[in-house]
This record gives structure tokens, sequence and C-alpha cells, in this order.
């Protein structure tokens, strides 16, 4: 078993070797570069990653160039998963034959994917991941929207928010549907370790990251992305809001281990109201007109019973 | 941990299934990712049982779909290893994105494909319909007749696919149940001999040499795809007949087998000619046979090596015959069948007159028998004597109501 990398602080986390170069052409101010780095940084390993087609992907290996320091596999849309599980079984299959070139070290297999490739069209490859028990991370970038193509809704998008393909309009306020529960999902293949983590509460994050790579098996983390071209926020507010959503509890950080504890991770000292967050973005501009302002009450009660549930079943240690 | 070999005797009866997870299994390959469909799941439970019981070492993964199984066997090979699966019709058809993913990544994978219809109406027969499905899709396509060309051409296919002016993913195809599930003596090779054939597998951009990252299935629009495109076209059109070449003719060394881009029979003075795949050669060369004693000079040509397309072997082959029939034994759709539109292309190429017409046959299973033949071979001799097909140059064969006919 390799060590767990030592972080003292975000200085010298943020400047440990880069195995994820800034030269590449996500969005200033996305996200998805953070959660990346955060991931890549939480560890000294190596590393064999795998993007799903999707921001991340399109951005970061445009021939002849590459964002990845490290050995990198696209293959679609929905397969991104399967592509390392491949990777980490002939893994063990060249270990086993003696046939590795570098025997004495153990890299890590991680798979980042969009909500899109997650939630919708690569589920099922996730889940027989997972079902079989691959030595893998795989990692959601959690935007809630199918941003690369130009933000289609997808079952991540939450209730009210406008997307291309669920607009809010004269007589619709936008996404009819709640959010999938992904991790219940994923804690119920019975995952050693999934957890939900923000990378604007970055040392919460390495200690998920830290914890998933030192257990065996698959393990699921949900990272929210906040995007500022789908979401509607100015670039340089990405941590702000990436704040707001963390200390609204829209999106509460926790873990679950074994599918069977679940700890909350993160307890806001201040908790805010929903109503900030939702101001706060573009997507959700028209749940402010009279109309429909009655969903804004329904938001934050639906926030204050979902944490009402989460606390209860740490309580519970179930 | 070690694996045990297995003694063979110098002639197993075996069908074609068992015959290509024997092979599989002597290849000693690194990972597996199978999904089971009919006709072909006796391959993926020959090689897991191949496994249950100590003779393989490789890793066998049993996915959730034919889509993963490719997606698997791609991550795998870009690790760096042998990889092999096995499929058929709606699962080759479930497959095919990643068909055009693995060619494009130029990742060497062998994929048995036991040939089937392809739904609807549902079937479980053979036919064409998903060996022809992969005709574009940059795989090599290799082609089986029987239990034996099942078994010696897994062995070819690793050779050429994994060779590093190649590296291109190579299907072998046999016919679903006529072959998969017929059992004939099959000659067998050691295990010693069969790996000493197949080789270690060499590495190349192989994601698990740590020290060296490499970058697989990166993104190119109109400033680089094309020429993506165009390399592995050009490879396909250039490299891979030779290396076929080559290791048929080292296959021959080893085993006596001798097998040809083209497979001719009794072609060196024939007027006349039935150009045909799987099984369907062998009834047409007994049949061409029977012909040539009743004064018909009757030959066959069998395609061996599908994709790429053997353009100028078959320009060669056809040449100085005077009447040729195209089976194709899947359906068109709304156009001549593709064997027909081939042959047309390489005719007119040679300013030859023969006279070539097309013919569908055997969909979802339906036999063609030697009498249909019979009436083939006399509709050939027919048009050679008049100098031009007196017949429409696309018929159908074997299907009930009024004789289906067009063009
Ligand atoms: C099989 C297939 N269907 C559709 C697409 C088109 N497509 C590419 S990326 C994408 C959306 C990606 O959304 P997500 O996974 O959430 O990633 P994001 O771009 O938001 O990070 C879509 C719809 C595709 N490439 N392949
Ligand atoms: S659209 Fe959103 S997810 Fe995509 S690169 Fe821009 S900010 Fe990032
Ligand atoms: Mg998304």
């Amino acid at each position: 078993m390799s060590e767990i990398k030592k972080i003292k602080n975000l200085k010298e986390f943020s400047t440990s070797a880069d195995r994820f170069e800034g030269a590449n052409l996500l969005c200033p101010g996305c996200a998805h570069s953070i959660i990346v780095r955060e991931v890549l940084n939480a560890t000294n390993d190596d590393l064999i990653l795998s993007a799903a087609t999707g921001c991340l992907e399109v951005c970061t290996a445009v021939y002849p160039y590459t964002s990845w320091d490290a050995s990198w596999i696209h293959i679609g849309f929905e397969n991104g998963s399967t592509a390392v599980a491949g990777a980490e079984a002939m893994y063990n299959a060249l270990k086993k034959k003696g046939r590795l070139k570098q025997p004495d070290r153990e890299p890590k297999f991680v798979s980042f994917a969009g909500d899109g490739a997650s939630y919708d069209i690569g589920f099922q490859w996730i889940s027989g991941c997972f079902e079989r028990g691959h030595n893998m991370m795989h990692v959601v970038l959690d935007n809630e929207v199918y941003a690369n193509t130009g933000g289609q809704r997808s079952s991540s998008t939450p209730i009210g928010s406008s997307a291309t393909t669920s607009p809010a309009g004269r007589v619709s306020y936008g996404e009819k549907k709640n959010k999938k529960d992904m991790l219940s999902i994923m804690a119920a293949h019975g995952a050693p370790y999934v957890a939900q983590v923000a990378p604007n509460k970055w040392k919460n994050m390495v200690k998920a990251i830290q914890q998933g790579f030192a257990v065996e098996g698959p393990v699921f983390i949900n990272a929210m992305s906040a995007c500022t071209t789908e979401w509607k926020f100015a670039p340089e507010d990405t941590i702000d809001i990436s704040d707001m959503a963390t200390d609204s509890l829209v999106f509460p950080l926790y873990e679950i281990i074994d599918g069977k504890k679940l700890n909350i991770t993160y307890r806001p000292k201040n908790v805010i109201p929903v109503e900030e967050y939702l101001a706060a973005q573009g997507r959700f501009k028209h749940l402010f007109k009279d109309q429909f302002k009655y969903l804004i009450k329904e938001w934050q009660e639906r926030i204050d019973s979902n944490w009402d549930y989460l606390q209860r079943r740490e309580e519970a240690g179930v | 941990m070690a694996f045990d070999k297995m003694e063979l005797r110098d002639i197993e009866v075996w069908d074609g299934n068992f015959a290509a997870a024997q092979a599989m299994r002597q290849a000693q390959i690194d990972v597996v990712a199978a999904y089971p469909i009919t006709p072909s799941t006796p391959i993926v439970e020959g090689y897991a049982k191949f496994l249950a019981d100590g003779y393989v070492e490789g890793e066998f993964v049993m996915v959730e779909s034919e889509h993963a199984a490719m997606s698997g066997c791609i991550g795998a090979a870009a690790a760096g290893g042998r990889v092999a699966t096995a499929t058929s019709s709606q699962g080759f058809a479930l497959m095919v994105e990643t068909l055009y993913q693995s060619s494009g990544m130029r990742l060497p994978i062998v994929l048995n494909v036991v040939n089937r219809a392809l739904a609807a109406p549902l079937n479980v027969n053979g036919d064409h319909s998903d060996m022809y499905l992969g005709r574009d899709s940059g795989w090599i396509q290799l082609d089986a007749y029987s239990p034996q060309e099942a078994y010696d051409l897994n062995f070819i296919a690793f050779r050429v696919s994994e060779d590093h002016d190649v590296r291109l993913p190579c299907m072998v195809h046999q016919d679903g149940f006529m072959t998969s599930h017929t059992a004939q003596g099959v000659k067998t090779l050691t295990d010693d001999v069969a790996y000493g054939f197949v080789g270690e597998y060499k590495p190349m951009n192989d994601m698990l040499d740590l020290d060296h990252p490499v970058t697989h299935g990166v993104q190119t629009e109109e400033d680089w795809h094309f020429e993506h495109k165009a390399r592995q076209h050009n490879d396909l059109m250039t490299k891979v007949m030779p290396k076929i070449q080559e290791v048929f003719d080292d296959f021959e060394k080893l085993s006596g087998r001798k097998y040809n881009i083209v497979e001719g029979y009794d072609m060196d003075d024939a007027d006349v000619a039935v150009v045909c795949m799987g099984t369907s050669v062998e009834t047409a060369r007994e049949v061409a046979g029977e012909m040539r004693e009743k004064g018909i000079k009757a030959g066959v040509i069998g395609i061996r090596v599908f994709r790429p397309f053997p353009f100028m072997e078959m320009a060669e082959a056809l040449k100085g015959i005077k009447a040729i029939a195209a089976l194709d034994r899947s359906s068109p759709n709304g156009a001549p069948g593709m064997l027909f539109n081939e042959l047309s292309g390489v005719l007119f190429s040679q300013k030859s007159d023969a006279a070539l017409s097309g013919y569908v046959y055997g969909l979802g299973g339906r036999d063609l028998t030697k009498a249909h033949l019979v009436d083939l071979y006399n509709e050939l001799q027919a048009n050679a004597d008049a100098g031009k097909v007196l017949t429409p140059l696309q018929q159908f064969i074997g299907v009930r109501g009024p004789k289906l006919s067009f063009l």
C-alpha cells in the first residue's frame, strides 16, 4: 500500500507537481480544472486516467496537444469508466504474468466524467464497473447540465433550472424533475466509499479523495462543478458561488462507507438561505417572477428536509 | 500464478466455437472482456471454463453489454497487452460505435464474430448482415468457412493485428450454427507451437509504461481528422495485404495449411464462377465439381480477406472468366448487393466484358442447397454463351412466393 501524501497548506497543495497543465481550453473560471487538479494532487502515485466525452475531454486533448502528464484515454461519451476498468484488468493480468515494466509501482485508476456521462448515458457502464468491483475511482464533474453541447438538461439538472431542452418560458419554470440521487444509488452498489465533494472545500475534498485512494474497490466521487457558462455567473465568482452551494446546503458534503454508514463531512457555521444561491445564477432568474416564486419556497423546504434526513442517518449510524 | 497446458490430440472433433475458444486459450490473451449472445456464446463459455479449470492465466471480465465488452477491450489494449473477445448480430450492432473507436485509435484487438442475421424480425441463425455492418469500420476482416479455419485464422489474426506496422483490430468471422455448432475434425497445434507462432505481445504506446505517459483518443476537427482517417485507410490499403500474405506463408510452413487472400477453386480454366463467403464456399465447390462432369467449366472464388477488399487480387482471379455470380448473404435494402458492387468496380476497372449477375440468398439461416447452385451455374453458362446477362441483375434465391428479381 502506498503512503498517503501529506498536505500542509493550500500554497503547497496548489503548487505541487502538476500532472494537469493549466494550458487547456476550459472556460476561465471553470471548476472542472480545479477538481481535476485537486484529485491529481492528492496523491504522488502514478495515475492511469480516462475522461468521457464532455467539456473536460474536448478542452484538454486536442491533437497535437495534451494537457495530461499521466497516461490518459478517451473513448466515447458513455464508456470512460469501462476504459479505465479495462486498463485495470490489464494491470492485474500483467502483474500476475510478471510483465509489468515497473513492477514495484502501483498506479491509481481514475475516470472523470460529466453528470451527463455518469447520471445518464454512461450509467450502465458505471454500474457494471462497480458491480464487478474494479479497483478504480469514478469522479463526476457535476455541473448539472450538458455543458459541452450547449446546456441541455441531464438527470442531474435541478428543478426550476432553465436548460436549453427544458427552457423556462412564458408558461414553464424550466426543468420539472428533481436531481437524481446518484450517491445513494452508487452506495447501494456496496461501494466501499462514496462521497459528495466540492472544490471550494479543498481540505475536505482532498481528505475524501485520499480516503478513496486508500480503499480497495470502486469509489464514487460526486464533485460539484460550478459552470460559469451554463449556470450564468461571472468567471471570477466560481469559488463564491461554490461557497453558496455548500453553505446553503444545496450541495451537502457527506460520505457513505461500505454502502451502510453515512457521515456528514462539512457543517456550515452560518447556513445561508437557498434563495441567495438561486439569485446569484442566471439559470434560476425566472424563479424570481411572481408566477414562479412559490418554487423558491419549495426549494428551501426540500433542502431543509434533505439535511434533516442526512443528519438523522448520521445519528442512527446507517 | 501458474496455469496448466492442455494436451490435445492431433485431430480433435470441435465445432467452430470451441475451435475459436481453444485458439484464444492457446494465444495466452491477457484480457478478455466479453458478453454472451447466440450463436457465439459457447466461445465465451468455453473460455470461462478454461479459466475455471486453470488453463488461463489472463483476466476474464464478464461485462454488462457488448458495448462495454469492446470498451473494456479498448482500455485493456491501450494499457498494453493481448486482447480479444467474441460476439454476434445484435451484440455486434451494439458494439458498432466502439468498433470505429478501436480502429481509429489503432489498437490491436481480435474479435471473433459468429455471423448471424440482424433483427427485425428477430432471428438467431446465420447470415452475413453483421459482417457487412462492420465493413466500413476500419477493421481487418478474415472469413473462416469451417471450424479448422476458425481455429487457424485466430492465430493469424493476432499476428497481423499486433504487428507494429499494422496496429489495426481484426475480426475472424465464421457462419452462425453452420460452422459454429457443427463439429468436424480440427487438426490442432500443441500449446507451445501455437503460442510460439502468435508470439509474445510487444507493447507500443502502452498506458501502463508509467515512465512514458501517453494520451489516447484525442479530439481532432477539420484541421487533423482527415489526415488521421487517410493514414488509417492508407495502411489498410498498402500494409495489411502484404502482412497477411507473410503470415499466411509462415502459417503454411508451420502447419502445412495454406491460406490465400482470395481462395480460387478450379479457376484455372473456368468459364463461369461463383463468388461467395462462409460455408457457401464449400457447397459451391462441391457443385462446381459436379457441373464439370456435365461439361460446364465451373469454378468458385471464396473471399478470405473481406476487408481490406482484395481488389487487385480479385481482378487477377477473374481474368478470362465469362460469367460471374456475386452471392450476397445480407439484404442490400435498396441497392445491388455489396459483393456485386465491389466486383462491378473490379471488372469495370479492368475493362472486362464478363457477364456479372447478383444474387441475394440465405437470409436468416435459409439453406442454400445444391439444387439452387446447379440452377445458378446453368444460368451462368447461358450468360457465358450469350456473352451477356440474360437474367435480371439482381435475383433472390430460395425465398417463398413469386420469384423476386430487380434491375
Ligand atoms: C453517444 C453520444 N451521444 C451524444 C453525444 C453528444 N455529447 C457530447 S458531450 C455531451 C454532453 C456532456 O455533458 P456532461 O457529461 O454533463 O459533461 P460536461 O460537458 O457538462 O462537462 C453530449 C450530449 C456524444 N458525444 N456521444
Ligand atoms: S462550459 Fe462550463 S463546464 Fe464547460 S468549460 Fe465552460 S465553465 Fe467549464
Ligand atoms: Mg455536465
